[in-house]
């Protein structure tokens, strides 16, 4: 099961949780996954989540693997100037 | 899944070289084209009515005088413009809330800033259209209105929008209010962190929204077809994501809206959304001519965005021996008109640059009656840091440690966990620290009244989607086709740089431009420090695309094994000894057979560039004060920076010696002042004074060069960074030569001299 962090600042859609173990094969099951579970978190993914898969920073990467031990952090996209 | 290319170390004969850019020419000639320079047969001219007030209902608008007048083709009003649900939509990489943009180009219902648009003509001249503009009867019910931030967050502050209800609140809030978003950011026991300090720092900050003073102001020509397909050539930093932008406000097929981009004369964030091309595309529909519009500088103020103005608290404990043990911070963002402010990004840049066990920031995004906010270089970065970096400092004070000594106690390294989630890979802000600690301005005397400043910046980078096309000619030069802009930076040459170098050519014999939206699929903006990175990794893949296709023709030509033949020195030639021999070719003999040997060759790559190194920065800056007028004087600065790997040198220093110049303005003049009528009251640049070059030394930089190791010549991108240290480096330079701290942007002379005076009167 790959070890999933939430950046604080979406507590507030996943009822405080910020910390769960999910057994998903990549990002679009990871997203699908967390917004059955959560579904106040579905607008949140769809406007702009980046995840950082085992310290490296992926955005608009539904097909990135995850891997069965992978520790998988959720963190708002970023974008620029 | 993502393309990434890794870092090789490598002898390089063409990266890292200076050579002369491919707009070069052209720009210092008057020869290229920028926004305004464009022109059709029979072309009109649009302008657009704006309202002058802050905030008001609009009751009726009355176009029918307008359109009776002779040289009038066309009016459009909020009824041309199709409603837009309440909705976050994809733009390409964009999630953009299309109700605000369709409100933010057209008011509707209510006009929320001077200088919204109400309306817009198009007319045979430029006279004809002003006239028309006086003729249309707008009937207002002006409302209270709110310009300041932290007003805007009380109970009672008149609301933008009475639908908004603030999210990230749990439970959803009874009533509607101005801050439209609140976030929270952390890790560890704050309350914990700050029991163990034995010295606690806190102060609360203030600063006015800038501009990216972008010299060229928003320009653009529409024409639109009867058969419905439309063409654009407009001063854009994403032409794909202005054409999307175009396509979704206007019910259009992307396919049937092709935008060229022009030479953009300055960008930094403001060219990132569209502002006049979608009523342009509509006033030529309607008039059935093309429409040419360009902004005025007062229209660039009034209704274009500048970055927020934020409030901003900052708390820090420390040991006496210089370890942080908490942090926190607290940012309430101008979102402008619509949410939509870079509170998030400011958030995560806080404190990134410290490892930091106990954090806890928190951001509002407040609406308020000014121009919806719009990016500038690591969008809300400088404002956070501006806070964070002062209080670091007045610790470092406070604790008798040097600043750069206290940063180093601290700081980011590879392994360290951020707070706002990944740990960081591979980076120098250590380097940063230590080579400005080791440069001479950092020793060099200071005189009377003169002081020195510290103050460090941290920002991410981004990668996203990037398209490019490499063709082989049929001389043996090679055209490389780029979806991405050269927003001046210089980042044509910098791919075709790492093109010649892939190929072992010489860098005039590829010609890099960049291609139209039909030329390519689709590139999201120049925007986040990407562009050498996605566009250069981009250019890489299809470079070694073509190596690859040349090494089969050639192995087909020379009725060779493919293993046999490698690509050195620009030129097909036999691996080594062992395989079978053969004459080499070179790329021209390659070229000139390949129409007869199976056709040209191309490379092309297509894909989302992931891995983007963070960037640091260490900035020094050295003042003079004058106590009589409260002047500042900038005598020296450096600024220093890890850029992965500068691939064109020059221009990198440019970019740190632009962001440096930028973030003078922004510390020392820029302001936007509104008067008691919510009126914007200096849309221009005799009264929003942006330094000139009279007004800087020369900005000398040292590039530090800690490879991303997902860039195949070590990348990160370089041009957000420069602009975050120097709000805070001055603050803290004008502290250090008078011994005073100042809190509110900008350090003005009247704001300076206040502080003076204050200071002397309370000592007496």
């Amino acid at each position: 099961m790959a070890r999933i962090t939430l950046s604080s600042s979406l507590a507030p859609f996943t009822e405080g949780v910020l910390e769960l173990e999910l057994g998903v094969a990549n990002v679009r099951q990871l997203f699908q996954t967390l917004g059955e579970r959560y579904p106040d978190l579905q607008a949140q993914l769809e406007a702009g989540i980046a995840v950082a898969i085992d310290g490296e920073i992926y955005q608009d990467a539904l097909l990135q693997p995850i891997a069965r031990d992978s520790e998988v952090i959720l963190i708002p996209k970023i974008a620029g100037g | 899944m993502s393309t990434m290319l890794k870092y090789q170390e490598k002898k390089l004969k063409i990266v890292g070289t200076r050579p002369l850019r491919p707009d070069g020419v052209d720009k210092v000639t008057g020869r290229a084209r920028f926004g305004a320079d464009y022109n059709l047969p029979g072309q009109l001219i649009g302008k657009v009515l704006r309202s002058p007030h802050a905030h008001a209902r609009i009751k009726s608008i009355d176009t029918s005088a307008a359109l009776a007048l002779p040289g009038v083709k066309a009016v459009v009003t909020r009824d041309d413009f199709a409603e837009m649900p309440d909705e976050m939509a994809a733009v390409g990489e964009l999630m953009i809330n299309f109700r605000d943009v369709t409100r933010n180009m057209m008011a509707r219902e209510k006009a929320l800033y001077d200088g919204h648009p109400v309306a817009a003509v198009a007319a045979t001249t430029e006279a004809v259209a002003k006239a028309a503009l006086a003729l249309i009867k707008v009937e207002y019910e002006v409302l209270p209105h709110v310009i300041d931030v932290v007003e805007a967050m009380q109970p009672g502050a008149p609301l933008l929008h009475e639908d908004q209800y603030t999210q990230g609140v749990k439970p959803k809030p009874e009533r509607p209010s101005n801050v439209a978003k609140r976030l929270e950011f952390g890790h560890g026991d704050v309350a914990a962190g700050f029991k163990q300090a034995e010295v606690i720092v806190e102060r609360e900050f203030n600063t006015k929204p800038v501009h990216q003073g972008y010299i060229e102001p928003q320009a653009c020509l529409a024409s639109y077809s009867a058969d419905g397909q439309a063409e654009l050539w407009t001063s854009t930093q994403g032409h794909f994501v202005f054409r999307a932008q175009c396509a979704k406000v206007l019910q259009m097929d992307i396919s049937k809206i092709r935008v060229t981009p022009t030479e953009i004369g300055g960008g930094f964030g403001g060219k990132n959304n569209i502002y006049n091309e979608a009523l342009a595309i509509t006033l030529s529909r309607k008039a059935g001519h093309p429409v040419k519009m360009v902004m005025t500088r007062e229209e660039v103020f009034r209704g274009t965005g500048p970055t927020p103005g934020a409030n901003v608290k900052v708390k820090i404990g420390c040991t006496r021996d210089g370890k942080i043990t908490a942090a926190q911070a607290e940012l309430n963002f101008q979102a402008g008109a619509f949410p939509g402010s870079p509170v998030n990004q400011a958030s995560m840049c806080a404190f990134t640059r410290y490892d930091l066990a106990n954090v806890h920031v928190v951001g509002n995004d407040v609406t308020v009656n000014r121009p919806k906010v719009a990016a500038y270089r690591a969008p809300g970065a400088p404002i956070a840091v501006f806070g964070v970096e002062s209080v670091i400092d007045e610790m470092a004070k406070k604790l008798g440690i040097d600043p750069i000594e206290f940063r180093l106690r601290n700081a980011a390294k590879e392994g360290t966990q951020t707070y706002y989630g990944p740990k960081l890979g591979p980076i120098g802000y250590i380097q940063t620290l230590e080579a400005a600690r080791a440069h001479p301005h950092y020793s060099a005397p200071l005189g009377p009244n003169q002081g020195r400043g510290v103050a460090t910046g941290f920002w991410f980078n981004i990668g996203n989607e990037t398209t490019c096309s490499l063709n082989l000619q049929e001389d043996g030069t090679l055209t490389l086709m780029l979806g991405t802009i050269d927003v001046a930076g210089g980042s044509r040459a910098s791919m075709a740089m790492m093109v010649a170098e892939e190929l072992g050519i010489a860098f005039d014999r590829v010609r890099p431009v960049v291609g139209d939206t039909s030329s390519l699929g689709f590139n999201f903006l120049t925007a986040g420090s990407r562009s050498t990175f996605a566009s250069g990794m981009a250019s890489v893949i299809a470079a070694r695309q073509v190596i690859e296709k040349l090494r089969q023709r050639v192995a087909q030509i020379r009725e060779v094994p493919l293993e046999a033949v490698a690509w050195k020195d620009g030129q097909a030639q036999p691996v080594d000894s062992s395989v079978q021999q053969f004459s080499p070719m070179t790329l021209a003999e390659i070229a000139r057979m390949a129409g007869k040997t199976g056709g040209t060759v191309a490379g092309h790559a297509e894909i989302n560039a992931q891995g983007a190194g963070p960037g640091f920065g260490t900035h020094i800056v050295d003042v003079e004060v004058d106590k009589e007028t409260g002047a500042v004087r900038i005598l020296r600065y450096t600024a220093v920076q890890d850029v992965g790997k500068a691939i064109h040198p020059a221009y990198v220093e440019g970019q740190l010696q632009g962001g440096a110049a930028q973030g003078i303005g922004w510390a020392l003049n820029e302001e936007y002042v509104y008067g008691e009528d919510g009126v914007l009251q200096n849309p221009g640049f005799l009264d929003y004074r942006i330094p000139v070059a009279s007004d800087l030394p020369f900005i000398d930089t040292v590039i530090v060069e800690v490879p991303n190791p997902n860039h195949p010549y070590g990348v990160r991108g370089c041009g957000e960074v420069p602009i975050i240290a120097p709000m805070a480096a001055i603050a803290n330079a004008i502290e250090n030569a008078i011994g005073l701290r100042l809190c509110e942007q900008p350090f003005s002379p009247p704001r300076v001299l206040k502080a003076i005076d204050e200071a002397a009167a309370a000592k007496r």
